[in-house]
């Protein structure tokens, strides 16, 4: 079929330990010739040699297969080490694998690093011949795109300047500005937002967008999970060189930060004995739950999202006041809430309760979103004892589709702060 | 509608070269040139001045050493001359060795992040040597004006022996890359193989004095030796070099290149992974 952009079958990528990760990864000359001449001497005294010879060796790819469809944008998230790398390295043909094989259909440009091969000693006009010649463009392409390379890059002004005078602002703009237009079928690209500040990080977002756009295909390597969710329709998720999950790029984040964070969307408690709480109160179960009760791993920012806390009272002994803390990833609190109605200010009866809280759409930020709860008792004094407390017990993703409709509007860049509600707004003008 | 695929697979030993490719990326190499050739050549005085500096340096020592103090005879033309003429290939050899020996290394942040023919990168720090080498001629043909030394017709072959000569060096340039690649050591043998290799060719003395019998014939399968001569034979009409020397020279040169460019495909598929 000729709607495949990518495909691979059984990649496998074997790098020798200390080869690629000591300071001494080449090899000296006399090392060879010292192990030639010892080598029978070894293998007379017994001693055994591993399978392919002298070091030990790790898979970085161990076993990829893999179709991109044409026109579709790939996130591809793991663990620093599981292999996302070295993936891109194959396809960019950078280095080849050790087995298997990887089919690409059309010009692939990669944005492995910006400003690869900029010589700080050419002007801003000379290294973007240069650049783009290293690239894989032709010459005439490049006259042809040279306006609106400088443009994109907003450094016109110091366009005949030697690179080494630019702030490094300045130089990842340019850089980029070459990159950007590659316009290859499909594009590699690898933590270029990394870089740059948040203006510029904006214009690589937006430029991905535009190229996703056009129909081409791009595979996005990145750590940055609220990009990958709002860029990539599909990603894949890579666990020490293989792919472990293969899906929508919502469901496939969510599943690895839960992972990464040991905290899914449903939490339950078996052994009540060991449950968070006391003689009077055990917590059975919390769950992260859409408008229908159905429990989510990741929520459309547009859309409610549930708390639900199941516990079981076992005696009429204290008020239990139920709430729940939100955090991002980071720790950062995003909020506190408990349910204020006033039944609850009175010593609870026994028996199963479950209580919801409903957190709105368009309120929260895309992200991922860690959840604690607790069952508390006001006393005297303005205080509170928790009875029942549940740290970081659970977790969801908040996703932005990009569909319009939320505080975003049609702005695709980086966008701070852990909430982010839709608010009204009245212009006037006089 | 169907396409073909580009299959990236695993390194299969000794691989075809693909020529094709290497013209596709033809403008790269120009480019790389012209960046090597620019950025030495950016503050023009000084830049001009390194290329004559080293082979006017080098006549004056040899003149000194080798023409008046050993008292060499040289083929009846003036002494620096007859040195210059020489130290013009020489050094256009050993840049070009030199270069291509160290682009791989040199430019291994390019390397490990696009791809692009790995070939590319000594071809083109072979062919920007060039450009030295016709700053220096511009000091030869001071030197001849000055001792009123007229070319004869021979000169039109020059062109000839500069390809010979970038051959040769590219040839031996390839093998030191891939090798210098994964053996960082050997580039502490080169300066000194340069050293006997210049010792070993014709430029501070003439090849007349070079006794028959086995001296000769071994020093006949140094390629340089029908380059050295070629080069004095075309600019200063001194005796042109004999079959029996260019024939060695010729196959040397060819071995060199096709061995050279078959070794580094077969190590390339490394490079990005030690360098």
């Amino acid at each position: 079929m000729s709607d495949v952009a990518i495909r691979t079958e059984g990649l496998r990528k074997r790098y020798q330990l200390g080869a690629r990760a000591s300071a001494f990864r080449y090899g000296a000359l006399r090392d060879t010739l010292s192990d030639l001449l010892a080598a029978p001497f070894r293998r007379a005294a017994g001693r055994e040699q591993s399978a392919n010879g002298r070091a030990p060796h790790i898979w970085a790819l161990d076993g990829v297969t893999l179709e991109v469809r044409k026109g579709e944008v790939l996130g591809v998230i793991g663990r620093n080490g599981s292999g996302k790398s070295t993936l891109l390295k194959i396809l960019s043909r950078i280095t080849r694998p050790t087995e298997g094989w990887a089919d690409l259909y059309g010009r692939v440009g990669s944005l492995l690093e910006v400003g690869t091969g900029f010589h700080p000693e050419l002007t801003g006009r000379e290294n973007i011949f240069l650049n783009g010649a290293i690239l894989g463009m032709r010459r005439a392409e490049i006259l042809r795109k040279f306006d609106d390379i400088v443009d994109f890059s907003g450094v016109s002004k110091f366009i005949d300047t030697p690179v080494r005078h630019y702030s490094s602002g300045m130089y990842v703009r340019l850089a980029f500005a070459v990159a950007a237009h590659l316009e290859p079928e499909v594009l590699l690209v690898d933590e270029v937002l990394a870089v740059g500040d948040a203006a510029f990080q904006r214009q690589c977002l937006g430029k991905m967008q535009d190229v996703s756009q056009s129909g081409r295909t791009i595979l996005f390597v990145s750590h940055n999970m609220p990009a990958v969710t709002r860029l990539c329709s599909r990603a894949v998720l890579l666990t020490d060189g293989r792919i472990s999950e293969d899906g929508p790029a919502d469901t496939v984040v969510s599943r690895y930060l839960s992972a990464e964070l040991g905290t899914a969307a449903v939490r339950e408690w078996a052994d009540q004995a060991s449950a968070p709480g006391n003689e009077a109160v055990r917590l059975k179960s919390v769950r992260v739950i859409d408008a229908d009760g159905r429990p989510v791993d990741s929520i459309d920012v547009r859309r409610a999202v549930g708390v639900e806390i199941v516990f079981d009272v076992t005696a009429q002994k204290y008020q239990f006041v139920p709430g729940f803390t939100l955090a991002n990833d980071e720790g950062q609190p995003i909020f506190n809430a408990i349910d204020t109605a006033p039944a609850w200010r009175e010593a609870r009866p026994p028996g199963q309760y479950t209580t919801i809280g409903w957190i709105p759409g368009n309120l929260l930020n895309e992200g991922r979103v860690v959840v604690s709860v607790a069952l508390g008792t006001f006393v005297a004094g303005g205080r509170s004892i928790r009875q029942a407390h549940a740290l970081d017990v659970v977790s969801f993703q908040v996703v932005d589709p990009g569909e319009g409709g939320t505080a975003r509007g049609d702005y695709p860049g980086h966008w701070p702060a852990p909430v982010r509600p839709l608010l009204q707004w009245t212009t006037v003008r006089r | 509608m169907s396409e073909t695929p580009f299959r990236v697979g695993p390194p299969r030993g000794w691989e075809a070269l693909d020529l094709a490719e290497l013209w596709d990326f033809r403008e790269l190499v120009w480019f790389l040139v012209w960046r090597d050739v620019k950025v030495r050549y950016k503050r023009a005085l000084l830049g001009v001045a390194w290329a004559l500096v080293q082979p006017a340096m080098t006549m004056v020592i040899f003149t000194i050493v080798f023409g008046r103090l050993a008292g060499l005879p040289s083929e009846g033309v003036p002494y620096p001359l007859f040195t210059l003429a020489a130290l013009l290939p020489w050094q256009l050899f050993s840049g070009a060795v030199n270069g291509s020996s160290n682009s791989l290394i040199g430019n291994s942040a390019l390397l490990s992040k696009v791809y692009f023919p790995r070939l590319i990168m000594p071809l083109a720090s072979v062919a920007a040597t060039v450009v030295d080498l016709a700053v220096a001629l511009g000091l030869l043909v001071v030197m001849m004006a000055w001792y009123a030394h007229a070319p004869t017709a021979a000169i039109l072959t020059l062109p000839l022996f500069v390809v010979i000569a970038l051959v040769t060096a590219f040839g031996i340039g390839l093998w030191i890359t891939a090798l210098t690649v994964k053996y960082r050591d050997v580039q502490y043998l080169i300066p000194f193989a340069m050293q006997f290799l210049l010792l070993a060719s014709p430029v501070a003395y003439s090849s007349q004095v070079v006794p028959d019998g086995t001296a000769r014939m071994l020093f006949a399968l140094n390629p340089l030796v029908g380059i050295v001569q070629g080069f004095r034979w075309a600019l200063l009409g001194t005796a042109p070099p004999t079959l029996a020397v260019m024939a060695p020279s010729l196959l040397i040169a060819t071995v060199l290149l096709v061995s050279g460019l078959f070794f580094f495909r077969r190590m390339e598929a490394t490079f990005a992974d030690v360098i």
